[in-house]
């Protein structure tokens, strides 16, 4: 039998170094993985994390990392503040498709208007319709004690669903065929979030990005709400002493981070996905919930895995089109990755005591 | 020749010696105490004879022959039993399924029921094995520990602190008991620090300080603050109290009931009492009586009716923990490490949990380091707290300093009413005198106090009334002033309330 037997003191270093630790490990399991597929490990492990950033097109690349890699960050943050609290958010890919259909849906109705005042309006919105998709699994938390990581994340798939309702229905292109999308935000200026610099990848949702990464830090670190939600995870009893009630905490993280993750997703449909589409969910919602982790749910930690992400996103596309390896490959690769992070952490964490069997 | 016979143990965890080269003998038919302070190496010692650790050197001598246990169940075949503080029952089980549970081979359900019958009465211990342990009050599940071990009949019986959960009259009963055990020749390795019930019960005494044997006594001639001396291994001081004009109404509760959560806890039933500027009250009771659900229920952590909480004339059932301390109330609960501090946080970052407000910690929700650190080190001075600095962990100070900081806390926030559950449970007896020192301070600067504990000697030294909480019910408060133990010990028992 394996016992687990706490650290009395786990080394301070190795915490810091746990997350390159599972980064070498990815390559390394995810090399053998490539190898079973038959193709060249070192050029696949290259391909992802090499190429993006210095490879022949890095000049292109690089653009897609940030593009890629706000999304990720800006659920991330919202999630961490959850995830330190103990209260697991597990669907913010339900709330990023919620949040752009709201925003969106408040730009269609406005086509084709051309005041500044709308895009502002379209943020809230799909910060609002983000807030109310994860306000649900705290109400049936709070009312009925149901579980939220269930609720969440089975919202996922009600809202994938009412995407498709919705680009098949009320927020169909009136002139686009008969197909399952919506009208293309860049046809009105309006409502469209442009590449500000040309080439750089850098649209409004990167700088909101920027700006979250350091509110974030600054409230977890400086301010009194920060304070009780790192006291709400570490010590309940000792939270409810100081007077925070654990209702108010659930509907906070759960709003919070719905309310970042519909942002990003309105931020994502006006900007690089373009329009509402069945082909819209792209699963950052899930993967920000390895960003947070391999972040060690710490702002700066979140905004560099976040481009770590990123990096294997951009790469994954490279090895399928250029290895031909399929799409699922890159995704058991991020999730290995988590696996890892998880691994390693339990190690630095525990010793492990083997334990003869007793015979009874 | 002795029983037991231990010779220079010694074990060492990592940065302390919890016990060096400790040598002692315990006689056939004898009850000998081991005497110390918290963290003296009083658990360490009896869990290398019970074989729950392993010393790093020295040897035990058992019935003349060398004794190594290397697991609790090699210990209680050679014939060692022990009692723990904390029970290891199931209450959702019967007396007899809990006991046959502990055993190796348990007999046939009625034939085990019949010889804890047998045992129950041979030794006036009164138990039915029938009975549902969650429905049992804590005197009687100590039973249940105590018949467990003696269906062993052990040579050794080692009881640590057993009497810290019981009334002055179930602590009697025991007594009999055990003196009827040794009188059979069985010995008994008893640990308290409670020095009278030494004196009363015990034949030889050995004394721990910082892990080392300091002083053999016969508790028998020393007096309980000789024996203190030994313990501390300084000069002791007692807090003097003065008996002071009350001032008006501070705190007053009407009609509190609560229902407890907890399937297995204990609900309150209609709680009337006033507590006054300037006036210490004690509410005495055994564990388990109602204590948590009182503690919750004054500090806004259970919500209740607004008029049933009153500070000062104003409704504050409805309100929370934060608001009430708005309202000047106060608060520290048992529990020091979860509850009353956040254990992985820094002692200034645990200034912030009940000073955030009430010392002006921040401003506009950012919080002040600076002062919240000022404050913080303004407590580990004046209550004397032993830690490197501030900014240490929580959870590296042991228990009797931290419980120093977290009713240090709110004592140098000047309450109007201060509510404290076991304010000096585990803590070495210089601190819990200054502990008591300035809540006498605090009563006489006119704060209310409201001291709820189970340690009667306490209460019996800082309070001016006194009312006694049984299976949820608080007998009406009376004049602290010629109380008696036995009295207390009848209204403890659940006696004369109306």
């Amino acid at each position: 039998m394996i016992k687990l037997i706490p650290r009395n003191q786990p080394s301070k270093s190795m915490i810091a170094l746990t997350p390159l630790i599972a980064v070498l490990l990815t390559m390394l399991v995810g090399g053998a993985l490539f190898v079973a597929l038959g193709k060249d490990p070192f050029a696949a492990i290259r391909m992802i994390f090499w190429d993006p950033l210095f490879g022949e097109h890095a000049f292109y690349y690089r653009g897609q990392i940030l593009i890629k890699a706000a999304p990720l960050i800006i659920i991330a943050l919202g999630l961490s503040f959850g995830f330190r609290a103990g209260i697991w958010n597990i669907g913010a890919e339900g709330q990023f498709i919620m949040g752009a259909i709201c925003g969106g849906a408040v730009g269609l109705a406005a086509y084709p208007s051309d005041s500044w005042l709308l895009y502002p309006a379209m943020v809230l919105a799909g910060a609002l319709g983000g807030m109310l998709w994860g306000l649900i699994p705290a109400f049936l938390k709070i009312r009925f004690n149901a579980n939220e990581i269930l609720v969440s994340l089975m919202l996922v798939y009600v809202a994938v669903n009412f995407l498709s309702g919705m680009v098949t229905g009320p927020l169909r292109n009136p002139d686009g065929f008969n197909f399952p999308e919506s009208r293309a935000f860049q046809s009105f200026s309006a409502a469209h979030n442009p590449e500000i610099w040309a080439g750089t990848g850098i649209h409004i949702g990167v700088l909101v990005m920027l700006g979250l990464v350091v509110g974030c830090y600054v409230m977890l670190t400086r301010h009194i709400f920060g304070f009780n939600i790192r006291l709400a995870g570490q010590a309940p009893r000792a939270a409810r002493f100081a007077g925070i009630s654990p209702n108010r905490m659930i509907m906070i993280c759960l709003g919070l981070s719905g309310a970042l993750a519909g942002m990003a997703g309105l931020f994502e449909v006006t900007g690089p996905a373009g329009k509402l589409s069945t082909t819209f969910p792209l699963g950052y919602g899930f993967t920000a919930i390895i960003v947070a982790f391999l972040g060690r749910l710490h702002p700066v930690g979140i905004f560099l895995a976040g481009l770590l992400l990123a990096v294997t996103y951009v790469g994954g596309d490279i090895i399928q089109s250029q290895l031909s390896l399929p799409k699922a490959s890159i995704q058991v690769f991020q999730g290995m990755l988590l696996f890892f992070l998880l691994a390693v952490d339990v190690l630095v964490m525990y010793r492990i005591q083997l334990l003869q069997r007793r015979v009874r | 020749m002795s029983l037991i016979s231990l010779q220079n143990l010694t074990k060492t965890y990592p940065g302390v010696i919890a016990n060096d080269a400790v040598s002692f003998d315990i006689d056939h038919a004898e009850i000998h105490a081991l005497l110390g302070e918290n963290g003296a190496g009083k658990s360490t010692l009896v869990k290398m004879i019970y074989g729950l650790v392993k010393p790093d050197s020295g040897t035990i001598t058992f019935q003349d022959k060398p004794f190594a246990p290397r697991e609790p169940r090699a210990a209680r075949k050679a014939g060692v039993a022990m009692v723990f503080q904390h029970f290891s029952l199931f209450e959702a089980l019967s007396v007899a399924e809990n006991i046959a549970l502990g055993m190796e081979k348990p007999p046939k359900p009625a034939i085990l029921s019949d010889q804890i019958r047998e045992v129950s009465v041979k030794y006036g211990l009164t138990l039915d094995p029938e009975r549902l342990v969650g429905d049992l009050s804590v005197g009687e599940r100590q039973r249940v520990e105590i018949i467990r071990c003696l269906l062993q009949e052990p040579k050794l019986f080692i009881m640590d602190e057993p009497t810290s959960v019981l009334t002055p009259q179930e602590v009697q009963t025991l007594f009999e008991t055990l003196r009827r055990l040794r009188d059979e020749g069985t010995s008994i390795l008893y640990i308290s620090h409670k020095l009278e019930e030494i004196k009363q019960l015990c034949q030889r005494a050995t004394v721990l300080r910082g892990g080392k044997v300091v002083a053999t006594c016969t508790p028998s001639a020393e007096t309980a603050k000789s024996m203190a001396e030994m313990m501390v291994g300084t000069k002791l001081t007692t807090p003097q109290k003065i008996k002071p004009e009350f001032g008006q109404p501070l705190l007053r509760v009407q009609n509190l009931s609560v229902k407890s959560a907890d399937p297995f806890g204990t609900s309150l039933v209609d709680i009337n009492f006033t507590l006054r500027a300037g006036e210490i009250m004690g509410i005495a009771g055994v564990a388990g009586n109602g204590q948590d659900e009182l503690m919750l229920a004054l500090s806004g952590e259970i919500r209740t009716p607004p008029a049933s909480v009153q500070i000062e004339g104003g409704f504050v059932g409805q309100l929370g923990p934060a608001k009430r301390r708005q309202r000047g109330l106060l608060s520290a609960p048992e529990e020091r490490l979860g509850h009353a501090a956040a254990p992985d946080m820094t002692l200034t970052e645990n200034v912030l949990l009940s000073a955030y407000h009430r010392q002006n910690l921040g401003r506009r929700g950012f919080i002040d380091f600076a002062r919240a650190q000022i404050f913080a080190q303004g407590v580990i001075k004046r209550f004397d707290v032993r830690t490197p600095s501030a900014e240490n962990s929580a959870k590296s100070l042991s228990g009797g300093n931290l419980q120093k900081f977290v009713v240090g806390r709110e004592v140098m926030q000047n309450p109007r009413v201060f509510v404290v559950n076991q304010p000096t449970w585990g803590v070495d007896a210089a601190a819990a005198a200054a502990i008591r020192q300035s809540l006498l301070e605090l009563a006489m600067a006119g704060a209310g106090v409201l001291v709820i504990s189970q340690d009667l000697d306490e209460l019996m030294e800082v309070s001016h009334s006194f009312a006694v909480l049984s299976e949820g019910r608080l007998s009406p408060p009376r004049d602290a002033e010629g109380i008696t133990v036995e009295e207390i010990g009848l209204l403890m028992g659940g006696a004369e309330i109306a």
